[in-house]
């Protein structure tokens, strides 16, 4: 089981490695999104600070979200989608690898790139590193809630939007505590209260999203 | 069914250990649709498919056990190499393949050489040779092919046809669909015709 689990994971990194672009057209979209506001609005320190945690989060958010469209779309074009169905193992366990390795994919690099983003927003070390652990607990989450509804709209025609309107709703609580964690600490309130709730949620999603995921692979796949 | 027109209605069979189907019928008559509700890729409107008299949908892990499917897709990887792909697939499947038994593999399939290539770039008909060479070391009980003939040279052909009269020598089921006849000379043979009232 372990071995298919880390199989999975090796064929969709190696995939992704070797055709680079899904990899940057996310990471550079992020970088972009998050680097607009500050020539926007202009070098006021104080504004900046105040919606930093935001707009990081909000840029992760639609990162992640631009991403999702590709989770399982190629493997349904090509067949391999078929067999994962068709394996003798359990779907959630391959779609848990899926989603591990679109983590690692798409949701790592944000997390590395997010803090030399903050320098832009004059933020303090204390609250890069929470930017930094939100991030980490959260991501996750965006990409295992994400895989619903990539897996909901699979085949359809324009499939993209409709995964925004079925996911990003679900990205709500994820947002509010990521972005509450890094507001906590700047204010001096300390984030450990938010980023234990991110990581409950985390737990949760973990638990419950790949059965609902396999569930709406095998509907769609028909 | 599919969309809301009935491709087929009292169709009753059985199929035993050592027995090969041919399915046939003229395009679109649904012959894929067939296979892939005996897979139980697609649910079935009305009636029962039976694995060992049991519902396949109640006992899906073990049946997918005993079951190899392949369709029209060759469900390889483009960006990865033969031997990459043959391995990932028996990992999904719950089966490890080293790499020399991958690469004897590749060398049965009469692929050697082209190991290095990731598979986009090998033709179609290799392409179809690595799908196939699944076969090889699959000893599942019940094989779907959909077209496995198709893209194959001459030779290729006579040598799936032995790994089929193998198959079924050692008790396995096939259902195939094929446009062209196979030559068996083992196993008993049954044949179901889609579509036979328009023709």
């Amino acid at each position: 089981m372990l071995e298919t689990l880390l199989w999975i994971i090796r064929r969709d990194v190696t995939i992704a490695l070797r055709r680079r672009t899904d990899i940057f057209t996310t990471l550079i979209f992020f970088v972009i999104v998050v680097s607009l506001f500050p020539l926007g609005i202009g070098p006021e320190l104080d504004t900046l600070r105040l919606i930093a945690p935001g707009v990081v989060w909000v840029g992760a958010l639609l990162a992640s979200m631009l991403a999702l469209e590709q989770l399982f779309l190629a493997d349904h074009r090509d067949g391999t989608l078929e067999q994962m169905l068709l394996a003798p193992q359990p779907l959630s366990l391959l779609v848990i690898g899926k989603v591990i390795a679109h983590w690692l994919i798409t949701g790592l690099p944000l997390v590395i790139m997010a803090p030399l983003l903050g320098l832009q927003y004059d933020l303090s070390l204390e609250a890069l590193k929470v930017m930094i652990w939100s991030l980490l607990l959260g991501t996750p989450t965006l990409s295992l809630l994400g895989a619903i509804g990539a897996a909901l709209t699979l085949g359809l025609r324009s499939g993209g939007v409709l995964v925004a309107l079925l996911v990003l709703p679900l990205y709500i609580p994820v947002l509010i505590f990521g972005a509450g964690a890094v507001e906590a600490t700047t204010s001096g309130l300390g984030g450990s209260s938010h980023l234990s709730m991110l990581g409950a949620i985390l737990l949760l999603a973990l638990l419950g999203t790949p059965f609902a995921t396999s569930a709406a692979l095998r509907v769609s796949a028909e | 069914m599919r969309g809301d027109r009935r491709l087929f209605e009292h169709l009753d069979f059985d199929l035993e250990s050592g027995q090969f189907m041919y399915l046939r019928g003229h395009n679109g008559s649904g012959k894929t649709t067939l296979l892939r509700t005996l897979a139980g890729l697609l649910r079935q409107e009305e009636g029962e498919i039976l694995w060992d008299d049991t519902p396949i949908h109640r006992i899906r892990d073990s049946y997918h056990e005993e079951l190899m499917y392949l369709g029209h897709l060759n469900a390889l990887k483009g960006d990865l190499n033969a031997i990459e792909n043959l391995r990932i697939d028996s990992a999904v499947r719950g089966q490890h393949l080293d790499e020399a038994a991958a690469w004897q593999l590749l060398t049965d399939i009469g692929l050697r050489g082209h190991e290095d290539l990731p598979t986009k770039y090998l033709s179609q008909g290799q392409k179809r040779r690595v799908a196939l060479a699944r076969l090889w070391i699959n000893r599942s009980a019940l094989w779907i092919l959909d077209e496995p003939f198709s893209a194959l040279d001459a030779t290729s052909v006579d040598v799936l046809q032995a790994i089929i009269r193998q198959h079924l020598a050692r008790g396995g089921m096939a259902i195939v669909t094929t446009h062209q006849e196979v030559d068996l000379t083992s196993g008993e043979v049954c044949c179901v015709v889609l579509g036979a009232r328009d023709a």
